[in-house]
């Protein structure tokens, strides 16, 4: 059993060319890793998503896109991810051949072999299905300089496309709501989008994957850790229909779901324009959008302006949104 | 997105917000305190910090929010017999998901749940059913909860319940209903509302008839309100403009939704189902005769509180919290001492800091923006 699983993933991340055979590490070139940049970044993530399965994607793009994303954001080159698997004793080989093909073929897309990997099984009960933990390493481009704490009072907040869409798609695919609608998971690969933007805007300040906690989470931290006000416009949050749709019939906030393929990245204003249209040209940032800036108002404190001129405080969400009653 | 944007329309709102300004500017001569209008319903008081409305009003109009949250209202004894009947190893306790987060006296469901009972988000009552035929061997308890909105939907799982012989099956019933505790409200000598927005959902089930006491014995006007903006915007002018022709109506500004005679057929499902308590118990407000429901004897193999022995304590509400005078717009929730220090979303004392229903939460997490303490 234990090597049937082992065979399925190194099978499938073999290509790459990066798994050595019979060593239990994988081993890199110092000198070629620093020619990329002038600091090692080093990220993991644990993965447990329900259902394995879900429309646009399943738990092995998610564990591949997520770890590239988090090392892109930082301004990182990504280098080389690894891969954990914790299999449930009787999931299906099948289930694991599509997870580990998935894997693999995000990894290639992205240019990011997958290059050592562990997978243990667990007696049924122990885990739920499959758990897959990714770390990644890459290189950060040398003298850029952007952190969560550096946004000034001026810059212009972009996102790079419709938000919430892998927190419907997800809601929406655990099937209890039985709600028909067609919304897919935005999850993908930010590194060439987010290279992109760099060349576009060199003075970016902070660049964050809008993953668990949404937009709100990530305007949140970035109030707090900068010492700034944000203030966002509603009516310039590019949100599909059907998301908000979604979001009217169970109470739940769109600036508040998950996403797998979005990012907020503060820019000085001179620079907005054109990191805008950088995002713009790239497939991942057609629908990107300028949605609110960076303020001398209250530090900490994020404010949206509504619809029509009202204003409210976008908070920082405690535990998960629950559904309300009526 | 159709029949919601038109609802949400910022030049149509410019022109209600205009309109509303010169109705409070002729009422306002001679008048040095504001003008105090309830919105019964919590989904109201949502939808007001939701797209800040308050903002956009003259200082003339206070809103106050109103005891229209079923889960802000539940009483910690309530809810320690909920986590009581959770623990229980043989049972699947089932809930809508906001009142998972509301406190009893030492933990939440969300607490007991983190703990290993067996709790479930469902988003439907049937959906509980579901849970019960596919483990047979397993009690479901379904936590209804909700004012006549969500009555009638219990009530149908009760009776689908009954038909298909569902044993394991059975309802901890914590209905309400809103006219007895608008009538207690009233009829407090220090009452000082000056008119009403009424629930939108509530009213769909029951119509806008139950109210005209309201109008008739306390002269106070309402109008049943839909939960958009425009919604919200058009009724409050409504409720102004009979303030200034000293008239008290009940008028129905959600008539696309809601028929003056409610709805007969959920009407005559809670009727079958449910009858009325001696008196219910209100977080905040205490006991109000008549303002609960319970399975009526018929369907008495279905109601948990009869299938468990439920301790059905009175918990008292922390000394220093003010959730009634909140509750009954007394005081505004930044004059409780608690706000924003003992109590917070994070760590809620009050249910009224926990649903995003509730004023305390409301003010908390989108207010600020007039008066609250920052």
């Amino acid at each position: 059993m234990r090597d049937l699983i082992d065979g399925v993933f190194r099978a499938a991340f073999a290509d790459d060319g990066a798994l050595p055979a019979a060593e239990d590490q994988a081993r890199f070139d110092l000198a070629a890793l620093a020619a990329k940049g002038d600091r090692l970044a080093f990220t993991t993530d644990g993965f447990v998503v329900d259902p394995l399965f879900f429309p646009g994607g399943d738990i092995g793009t998610l564990a591949v896109c997520g770890t590239i994303n988090d090392l892109a954001v930082g301004g990182a080159v990504p280098v080389a991810l690894s891969c954990a698997a914790i299999v449930e004793e009787g999931l299906p080989v099948e289930v694991l051949r599509r997870v580990a093909a998935s894997m693999a073929q995000a990894a290639r897309a992205a240019g990011v072999p997958i290059a050592t990997g562990d997978t243990k099984v667990v007696a049924r009960g122990a885990c739920d299905k499959l758990f897959v933990t990714t770390t990644g390493i890459g290189v950060v481009r040398a003298g850029l300089d952007i952190g969560i704490d550096k946004a000034r009072p001026g810059d212009v907040i972009l996102v790079n496309g419709l938000l919430g869409d892998h927190g419907a798609a997800i809601l929406n695919a655990r099937g209890d709501l039985a709600l028909e609608t067609a919304i897919e998971s935005d999850c993908a690969a930010l590194d060439g989008l987010v290279a992109a933007l760099i060349a576009s805007a060199p003075g970016i300040r902070m660049m964050r994957d809008a993953t668990r906690g949404g937009v709100a989470a990530v305007l949140n931290e970035l109030a707090e850790a900068s010492r700034v006000g944000v203030s966002v416009r509603e009516l310039d949050l590019p949100i599909r229909p059907e998301v908000t749709g979604f979001c009217e019939i169970l109470g739940l906030d769109p600036l508040y779901l998950a996403n797998e393929g979005k990012l907020v990245a503060v820019v000085p204003a001179e620079e907005a324009d054109a990191a805008l249209a950088a995002l713009r040209a790239h497939p991942l940032g057609r629908g990107a959008a300028a949605i609110g800036r960076v303020s001398d108002g209250r530090p900490g404190r994020v404010v949206m302006e509504t619809r029509f001129g009202g204003a409210r405080v976008v908070d920082m969400l405690v535990g998960d949104q629950l559904p309300r009653i009526c | 997105m159709r029949y919601v944007d038109e609802f949400r329309d910022p030049a149509l709102a410019a022109a209600l917000v205009k309109e509303i300004g010169a109705v409070c500017a002729r009422l306002e001569r001679g008048r040095d305190t504001p003008l105090t209008v309830m919105e019964v319903c919590g989904g109201h008081t949502h939808a007001i910090f939701r797209y800040g409305l308050e903002g956009l009003l003259p200082d003339l109009v206070e809103f106050v929010h109103g005891p229209g949250c079923p889960v802000c209202v539940l009483p910690m004894g309530r809810v320690d017999d909920c986590v009581a009947i959770a623990e229980r190893a043989e049972v699947i306790f089932a809930t809508f998901g906001d009142a998972m987060r509301v406190p009893g006296s030492s933990k939440s469901l969300l607490q007991a749940k983190a703990e290993g009972a067996d709790v479930r988000m469902v988003y439907s009552p049937l959906d509980a059913l579901a849970l019960a035929r596919k483990n047979p061997d397993r009690e479901v308890v379904f936590f209804g909860l909700g004012f006549e909105t969500t009555m009638p939907s219990t009530a149908l799982t009760v009776l689908r319940a009954a038909r298909e012989g569902t044993s394991n099956f059975s309802l901890f019933c914590n209905h309400i209903t809103i006219i007895p505790t608008l009538r207690a409200l009233l009829e407090q000598p220090d009452f000082g509302i000056d008119g009403f927005i009424g629930p939108g959902h509530v009213s769909m089930v029951i119509g806008t008839e139950p109210y005209r006491f309201i109008a008739e014995e306390f002269g106070r006007p309402l109008v049943v309100a839909g939960f958009e903006p425009i919604d919200l915007l058009q009724s409050l002018l409504m409720v102004l403009r009979q303030m200034e022709d000293g008239r008290a109506r009940i008028e129905n500004q959600y008539a696309r939704v809601v028929p003056d005679a409610g709805n007969p057929a959920a009407l005559a499902a809670v009727q079958q189902v449910y009858e009325p308590r001696e008196s219910f118990e209100w977080r905040g407000l205490g006991s109000i005769a008549g303002s609960g429901v319970r399975l009526r004897e018929a369907y008495a193999g279905f109601d948990a509180e009869k299938r468990f022995a439920l301790a059905a304590a009175q918990v008292a509400d922390p000394a220093q919290c003010r959730c009634g005078a909140v509750l009954t717009g007394a005081e505004k929730p930044w004059a409780c001492p608690e706000f924003g220090t003992g109590c917070t979303p994070e760590t809620p004392l009050g249910a009224l800091m926990v649903s995003s229903e509730g004023s305390c939460a409301a003010y908390y997490q989108y207010g600020g923006m007039r008066g609250a303490a920052a």
